[in-house]
């Protein structure tokens, strides 16, 4: 393995389970899509270095997630560990990967880095932005073997 | 009033629709996309478009682009596998006779000059190259390199011939356009200064049928349009040594939700088509007072065209007003633009 960027990430506590309703069960109720569903999709993607989800490093909050359902855009902002974080492109691009998969099509998805907390936000932005790049990506076999890795559930 | 009406809608990618090309006949079109297949659709007794012919064993990854020469024999595809290939019937189906490798990754787009002579292809590898093709009857048609032309210093994505000259056009993730001609004394493919005024990705540029204007579309939300100036214009604009200048003229701002990924300027009617990743297309249309210096353009029509977002936009070349467009749910349509007459 090679050197960690971030030798000692500050780990932060998960949030608590959502609570099931009696309309959840119910299949006949509208339930459109909202900020804690989307959170609770991408909460347990893994960090690249470390062994712990992107919620216990506070890359993701729920707090800096956007949903508007009637207009189908999800919007998400993240927060990289450290400024110069290499791996905040690899990050959004899981995000992306895993709201692709996720999500019915018509949602218009934006992964964005947390304004100020990134020294190169704006390249990363426009790369993760770029679907035709974003579509680039997903074919390259040993990126989405990493990607996959960080999408599937931690070993527990 | 009922502006555009939808003709027909195609199924049978399998995801994203990326590109199509029309034929210059205009009877039939082939289109592209993630699937790695090309389509080639005709006109069936109905006055239905089917899917005449699939090409499957081109390209080993998405196919960005096709696009059909202008004698109408060949036909080429641009790949994310790194690679253009060129199509043709002589053998009376469709063969893949030539594979033209060089970039170093995925090629975004490719493109025909007026001649048939010569074919441009870009990259995100940052280079536009030019090939030309030497062809004699009875003998295997060649493909040589005349130019790498590494002018950007992003993923380029997109080239356009000149309608009339040898002139090329290329648009680039680094915000800017360029255009090319070959230098008379030398004939060494030269750069023009770049054309700046985009804050983002530049996706498509198409000319009028003048080929004196361009229209180019951006990540920015914006559309833009550009005049070209020659030595002694009446405006007094200066020129370099190399002749013209080209100067934006006009921007289309506030019409587009979201990227504008295509753009294409009847060379017919002059009406201006954009395919934009808020699922519609819009059509603008050149006020009849407009100021060539400072022209104005008008939106005559907005379309919900697609179910996600719209990635091209392309003129029928003989009929005036019919439009295809492509879109990342799969589907082709093509419509039929009626003016308020």
């Amino acid at each position: 393995m090679t050197e960690l960027e971030n030798i000692n990430p500050n780990v932060y506590k998960k949030c608590e389970d959502r609570k099931l309703t009696k309309d959840d069960e119910d299949e006949d109720v509208v339930d459109p899509f909202d900020e804690r569903e989307i959170f609770d999709l991408i909460r347990n993607i893994n960090d690249p270095e470390h062994p712990l989800t992107l919620e216990e490093l506070h890359v993701l909050e729920q707090s800096l997630i956007t949903v508007n359902n009637d207009k189908n855009t999800v919007s998400i902002l993240f927060t990289p560990t450290i400024p110069h974080c290499s791996m905040a492109t690899l990050i959004g691009l899981s995000i992306r990967v895993k709201l692709l998969r996720a999500l019915p099509p018509r949602f218009k998805v934006s992964v964005e880095i947390n304004p100020g907390t990134h020294a190169s936000e704006h390249s990363v932005n426009k790369q993760l932005t770029d679907k035709e790049r974003v579509a680039a990506a997903l074919e390259n076999t040993h990126l989405m073997e990493v990607i996959n890795q960080c999408i599937g559930t931690p070993l527990k | 009033m009922e502006k555009m009406k939808l003709l027909q809608t195609l199924t049978g990618h399998m995801g994203r629709v990326w590109s199509a090309s029309w034929h210059p006949s205009g009877t039939m079109f082939a289109s592209c996309g993630e699937d790695k297949t090309i389509r080639v659709w005709i006109k069936n007794d109905e006055d239905r478009w089917i899917a005449q012919t699939v090409l499957t064993d081109g390209h080993t990854r998405t196919i960005r682009d096709v696009a059909w020469s202008c004698c109408g024999h060949y036909l080429a595809s641009a790949s994310f596998d790194t690679t253009v290939a060129v199509w043709d019937k002589k053998s009376g189906e469709f063969e893949c006779n030539a594979t033209l490798e060089g970039h170093d990754n995925e090629v975004k787009s490719v493109t025909w000059s007026r001649s048939g002579g010569m074919l441009a292809t870009c990259s995100r590898d940052k280079s536009v190259w030019i090939w030309e093709i030497h062809s004699a009857p009875d003998q295997e048609d060649e493909y040589e390199c005349v130019a790498v032309l590494n002018g950007h210093t992003q993923d380029v994505k997109k080239v356009c011939w000149h309608p009339h000259e040898d002139i090329l056009a290329s648009a680039s993730y680094d915000n800017t356009i360029r255009m090319y001609r070959q230098d008379t004394a030398d004939n060494e493919w030269e750069m023009l200064e770049p054309m700046e005024s985009h804050t983002s990705t530049v996706w498509s540029i198409s000319f009028d049928g003048t080929g004196k204007r361009l229209a180019s579309c951006s990540e920015d939300k914006t559309v833009k349009i550009w005049q070209q100036y020659g030595p002694d214009n009446a405006l007094g604009i200066p020129c370099p040594e190399k002749g013209t200048v080209w100067k934006c003229v006009c921007t289309l701002a506030g019409f587009h939700g979201r990227s504008v990924y295509d753009i294409d300027w009847c060379k017919r009617t002059g009406l201006l088509a954009t395919a934009c990743g808020d699922d519609s297309v819009r059509v603008f249309k050149e006020a009849s007072d407009s100021d060539p210096n400072e022209p104005t353009f008008e939106l005559v029509v907005k379309i919900e065209a697609h179910s996600q977002d719209a990635n091209k936009v392309a003129w029928h070349p003989v009929t005036p007003g019919v439009l295809l467009t492509a879109s990342d749910d799969g589907e082709i349509k093509i419509w039929q633009y009626q003016d308020e007459e």
